[in-house]
């Protein structure tokens, strides 16, 4: 009990006084994760919403395994990418282990199958309701993709936060092939991880605090933002 | 302005496991007017509807407009029986069939104030479409689908379960559209507007034209058993 106030206390103080330390890490944290949502969403987007309104041969297959990819252990994936990205592997060149780019790229891979996923169940039921309107119009496939992601935009939303959740919060993957190098890949949860094995409870649980307020904020911001433009409309 | 009819009809059936819901049905439809499609329930109006549209599949023969089918398919609108609306302001309602032609921006504006207006919903041009009244969102649906100017209008039972203003002034709107040299083919069940509306008629049984004519002597002195069972109000089985 002690060391959860412990770290509430120390929590507060790392905030109030602006530790360089503390907002170096969570800017990190939060420029990963926001480019790994920003890209994961450019392709499960539109890629979920495919899935809902065409149908083809291997339709119901894909859908399955993109619900299965949606619980990919992130330490594989992690695992993956670095024996990819490492000197010996394919893209070895390119000299992307241990950079913020590599833990990007890991989680993009990580949070793309939960998005698409959440955006397909979604989609399928306002293209229920579009569909025969859409037909009628004589929509290309493109021109309906963008007409149900921007009127289920609310929905999609709540695919991306779902999506930006999973990849703030992981460190397995971004463990691996970031190496928590201190100024350069380490984010909030590696530095949990750290602090915890030091035996530093209170400055992991101060962390912990951190990210935890991180998650909530961007989340309501982004609702936030998402309202102003609609006054409660659904 | 040339038109993309006459339509023509061959040989078309719609099948669905191994149940039959139209056809064979041969039909042309051309010149200028409204058709009115009636019949019982089940007896394959809207299948009939929809083949014409070209959203159904058809399980035999073909349907066919005087020009190519993808330009026929931009010259014709449909209106369904319950009005889907897209989850937008009623503005944007009527916008989209314009913004998908790539229409300029100066000249979407001025045709869908026109339609607004045309409508009477200018006020409610902002309101999410969803929130309108059920008269209200059938109203959108119909200038929805006559503000490319469509060649032909589809419509499927416009007018059920609206009340009689709500009716009037649909009817007000295809009276226009007609005026405008757009053809209307519509389903009904309700007898007094077919009267009121119909250039000519067709009756629908199982699937089937039974009747088609004028619609003075298709009102006037319908020929088959059928029809004149319908218009006394009995039931056909």
């Amino acid at each position: 009990m002690n060391d959860i106030y412990d770290g509430l206390v120390s929590a507060f103080w790392l905030v109030v006084t602006l530790d360089a330390d503390l907002l170096e890490i969570s800017l990190r944290s939060l420029q990963v994760s926001l480019s790994a949502l920003v890209i994961a969403s450019a392709i499960a987007l539109p890629l979920g919403t495919f899935l809902a309104i065409r149908r083809f041969r291997y339709r119901r297959l894909t859908i399955s395994v993109l619900n299965a990819l949606m619980g990919l252990p992130p330490v594989v994936v992690g695992l993956i990418v670095y024996i990819l990205l490492s000197r010996s592997g394919p893209f070895g060149v390119l000299g992307l282990l241990f950079t913020p780019t590599a833990m990007i790229i890991a989680q993009v891979i990580i949070i793309t199958p939960l998005i698409a996923s959440i955006t397909h169940q979604a989609m399928r039921e306002l293209w229920a309701e579009y569909h025969d309107l859409l037909i009628s119009l004589n929509t290309s496939g493109w021109q309906r993709i963008k007409t149900l992601i921007w009127d289920g935009r609310r929905n999609l939303l709540t695919a991306s936060l779902a999506g930006f959740g999973r990849g703030i919060g992981e460190v397995g993957a971004i463990m691996i092939v970031g190496g928590n190098i201190d100024n350069a890949t380490r984010v909030l949860t590696t530095a949990i991880a750290l602090e915890t094995g030091k035996g530093d409870f209170a400055l992991a649980l101060a962390l912990g605090f951190v990210l935890i307020a991180l998650a909530i904020g961007i989340n309501i911001s982004i609702h936030w933002l998402s309202r102003t433009e609609r006054e409660g409309r659904w | 302005m040339s038109t993309i009819l006459p339509l023509t009809m061959t040989n078309v059936a719609v099948r669905r496991r191994g149940k039959r819901l139209l056809g064979p049905v041969d039909l042309e439809v051309g010149g200028l007017g409204l058709t009115i499609i009636i019949g019982p329930n089940g007896s394959g109006k809207t299948t009939l509807l929809r083949a014409m549209h070209g959203v159904e599949r058809l399980s035999a023969g073909a349907v066919r407009w005087s020009v190519s089918e993808e330009e026929a398919r931009h010259r014709q609108a449909y209106v369904f029986q319950t009005p889907i609306m897209l989850r937008r302001s009623v503005a944007d309602n009527l916008r989209y069939p314009l913004q998908l032609l790539g229409a300029p921006r100066a000249e979407v504006s001025r045709r869908v104030n026109d339609w607004l207006a045309r409508i009477g919903l200018e006020e409610r041009a902002s309101l999410q479409a969803t929130r309108l009244s059920g008269g209200e969102k059938q109203r959108l649906a119909v200038a929805r689908a006559l503000i490319r100017r469509p060649d032909v209008l589809f419509l499927d039972e416009p007018c059920a379960n609206l009340d009689g203003a709500s009716t009037r002034a649909i009817e007000a709107l295809l009276r226009t559209a007609l005026d405008e040299k757009t053809r209307i083919i519509m389903t009904t069940h309700d007898l007094g507007q077919a009267r009121r509306l119909a250039s000519d008629a067709i009756f629908m049984l199982h699937g089937m034209v039974h009747e088609t004519g004028a619609a003075e002597r298709f009102f006037g002195t319908p020929r088959t058993d059928e029809l004149q069972a319908f218009f006394r109000g009995d039931i056909i089985a």
